[in-house]
């Protein structure tokens, strides 16, 4: 025991000027070296309860088609959803849906949400390309037809929100505290140029979006108040769903799953007692 | 070998002419087993079944996915999306994966507390890192496949590595590559290594369960059988006791699969893989943060780069496995007979933790501040590093050489029913010291 301890000591005795010495002039590998502008203090985000969470949690039907307002009135201006399909918002949609009926699924893919664009199809029996109406098979029409034009029309590509909830650390808290978080910057904070906005939560503060919420923003068809807060919320849960919109069928499986697997645990358990009984 | 004992005609004409039920009989029914095995001996058929799990899933979510650069990421979504149940499909493999290196780990971690690795089991350790080693190369190419930002910049940040080799380096990187950057004939070569990879696994767990079978397995003692009485059938004793551990460890795995599938996950995976546009952060999956901590800890050491030193550090962590058997020099197995070396082992078990705490951070920042002085990460991982290497190189052989066993127990028998006293008391010897 003695002599590990010495062995210990004399290790620790040579390797620990070797480390301090290389500290100073250390340089990661160049592969995996990483630069990040982020600033080193992001402040925590507040937590809320949201109706999708634990393993009961479902999908707020109205805040989600009131989230569904949200984005084609708004968000769609500028953010593609290129993984949704229209029909995906109609009961035959994956996990049924977001409560609208086919009639209203066919009516909310005929309508040109984004500045009248429609769906190009085609070619037809002439070979050319046509613009058509939007039906429920459509992927969402996107704002723009490629990156680089969304590039020169916004100054920057605006992400897909398609999985935007999952895409960020702290999900549906970090989209709703970035949507709430405008402020004017503090004193001696410097905005890039450009039309930068300044928001409490979103990495390095400096955002090219301008807040996208006022109060009233919408006006809701189901009469709810639009407050800036609560289109926050509605639009948070659409895109949550969107998401994930097989979620509720993961929980559900998942609660069979676990009580078979509980069940079957305690057999097994009560096998291997009897069985090993003659080992014992 | 003995006759299978079924009165059934048919049974008894196949095995006159192919003798799989005298094989199953023989490897199943007489297959003896130490009777004190522990539920630390669970985790070998554990993993696999898990491998098992991951072929199945795997084979089904190949079906629906498309290798190509433009349509991959959308087709995983697809299969979350309009596959049916191929949300569960695609989270039981994803999990599947981190799951299994948690089986693996502890299996290992098993192997190193109880001297698995020491003869006659030499060859049976050395199949069991080859494994590891095929099971990381899967893991990270199946993780390129679903070409998300961490997908493409992980698979970037690897293949580069090969690029410190001198000389050749770049020619390699561009051979892998199958160009001159992380692209579509990377994306297909990954998916067709990653569909390959696992049926060399099978093999090699194959010739692993070979070498279990010609001495069977250890025990907690570290003892050798001395004969009929201190051991029982493999089955049905560790069947019911691996199914019994089977069912325990499905429900955490549930768990997860149902309710934290992406727990384990980067929020980066989801947003599909720009090569202009580096994340934030490029960090690996948490089964191999330890290594890229020790990639990211190791300096210029005299002529050669801190990258390729790097890169032989983190190989070499893996590689000094296949040595254990020859690096340890004491002749007791389990560690609970090892006074000295059971401290040492928690603390290299310590150690990776750490690694792998080191590797989820940026390397210059600092960890915490002794006396306003800030420790960044990188010199923890640095001592981390030569701590890994110093165990298994200096203290390994060294420990071996001063330590004083405590007696062995005579018998396996005589531990497991012992006539009064505690477990270990009465049948013990002196060990000799060596």
């Amino acid at each position: 025991m003695r002599r590990l301890t010495l062995a210990l000591l004399g290790a620790a005795l040579v390797a620990f000027p070797v480390v301090a010495q290389q500290q100073q002039k250390q340089q990661a590998p160049e592969a995996a070296q990483q630069s990040s502008p982020q600033a080193e203090s992001e402040p925590t985000l507040p937590k809320h309860a949201w109706s999708f969470d634990g393993p009961f949690g479902t999908y707020d039907r109205a805040s989600v088609q009131r989230g569904f307002q949200i984005y084609s009135e708004v968000c769609s201006q500028c953010h593609s959803m290129n993984l949704l399909h229209y029909r995906d918002l109609g009961p035959n949609g994956p996990g049924g849906g977001v409560g609208y009926s086919e009639e209203e699924v066919k009516a909310i893919a005929a309508t040109p949400f984004i500045n009248g664009k429609q769906v190009t199809d085609g070619p037809n029996d002439q070979g050319e390309m046509f613009q058509r109406p939007g039906r429920p098979y459509d992927k969402f029409i996107s704002p723009f037809d490629n990156p680089e034009q969304a590039a020169a029309t916004y100054g920057a590509v605006p992400p897909d929100l398609s999985l935007i909830i999952k895409a960020r650390a702290g999900g549906p808290d970090y989209v709703y505290a970035l949507l709430t978080g405008y402020k004017d910057p503090p004193p001696g904070f410097k905005l890039g140029p450009g039309n930068m906005n300044y928001d409490e939560y979103f990495p390095g503060h400096q955002i090219a979006m301008p807040p996208p919420l006022t109060d009233d923003r919408v006006t809701y068809q189901d009469g709810t108040k639009a407050t800036i807060d609560q289109e926050a919320r509605d639009i948070t849960n659409f895109l949550a769903w969107a998401s994930e919109p097989t979620m509720e069928e993961r929980k559900r499986t998942g609660v069979k799953v676990l009580i078979f697997l509980l069940f079957m645990t305690g057999v097994l358990y009560a096998a291997k007692r009897k069985i090993w009984l003659d080992v014992h | 070998m003995a006759a299978p004992r079924s009165q059934s005609k048919i049974v008894r004409w196949i095995d006159h002419r192919l003798p799989v039920f005298t094989f199953m009989e023989h490897e199943l029914n007489e297959y003896p087993t130490p009777r004190n095995l522990s539920y630390w001996w669970n985790f070998g058929s554990l993993s696999g079944i898990m491998l098992v799990i991951m072929i199945v899933t795997g084979i089904f979510l190949a079906m629906q996915y498309t290798p190509h650069v433009n349509y991959a990421f959308d087709s995983v979504e697809r299969i979350m999306r309009d596959v049916n149940y191929g949300w569960l499909m695609r989270y039981l493999h994803m999990n599947g994966a981190s799951f299994f290196f948690i089986l693996v780990y502890i299996h290992l971690f098993r192997g190193l507390f109880y001297g698995s690795y020491k003869a006659p089991r030499e060859l049976l350790w050395m199949l069991g890192v080859v494994i590891l080693l095929l099971m990381m190369a899967t893991a990270f190419m199946g993780y390129v496949l679903p070409w998300g930002q961490m997908s493409f910049w992980g698979a970037t940040v690897i293949t580069n590595l090969f690029s410190a080799i001198p000389g050749v380096g770049q020619d390699i990187v561009t051979w892998l590559w199958g160009g001159f950057a992380v692209d579509n004939p990377t994306l297909n070569r990954f998916y067709s290594l990653h569909y390959l990879l696992p049926f060399i696994i099978v093999a090699v767990v194959g010739l692993h369960l070979i070498a279990l079978h010609q001495h069977g397995s250890g025990n907690p003692l570290g003892i050798d059988s001395k004969g009929p009485q201190d051991s029982i059938p493999f089955h049905p004793y560790y069947t019911v006791k691996d199914m019994f551990g089977l069912g325990v460890f499905l429900i955490v795995y549930a768990a997860f699969v149902f309710y934290m599938p992406n727990a384990l996950g980067d929020p980066q995976n989801y947003v599909q893989a720009n090569p202009l546009q580096t994340p934030p952060e490029i960090v690996p999956e948490w089964y191999f943060l330890p290594f890229y901590a020790m990639l990211r800890s190791v300096p210029d050491i005299l002529f050669v780069q801190a990258k390729l030193a790097g890169v032989i550090a983190m190989f070499s962590s893996i590689f000094v496995l296949f040595f254990l058997p020859w690096l340890d020099t004491s002749r007791v197995r389990s560690a609970h007979f090892r006074p000295v070396y059971k401290w040492v082992f928690w603390l290299l078990l310590l150690d990776v933790i750490m690694l792998g705490w080191v590797g989820a951070h940026r390397p210059d920042l600092p960890a915490f501040h002794i006396f306003g002085h800030p420790i960044t990460y990188i010199s923890i991982g640095q001592i981390g590093t030569l701590y890994y290497f110093f165990h298994f190189l200096v203290l390994f052989p060294l420990i071996g050489w001063f330590e004083r066993p405590l007696p062995l127990p005579t018998s396996i028998a005589a531990t497991v029913m012992p006539k009064g006293g505690g477990p270990l008391a009465g049948a013990a010897r002196p060990m000799e010291k060596h």
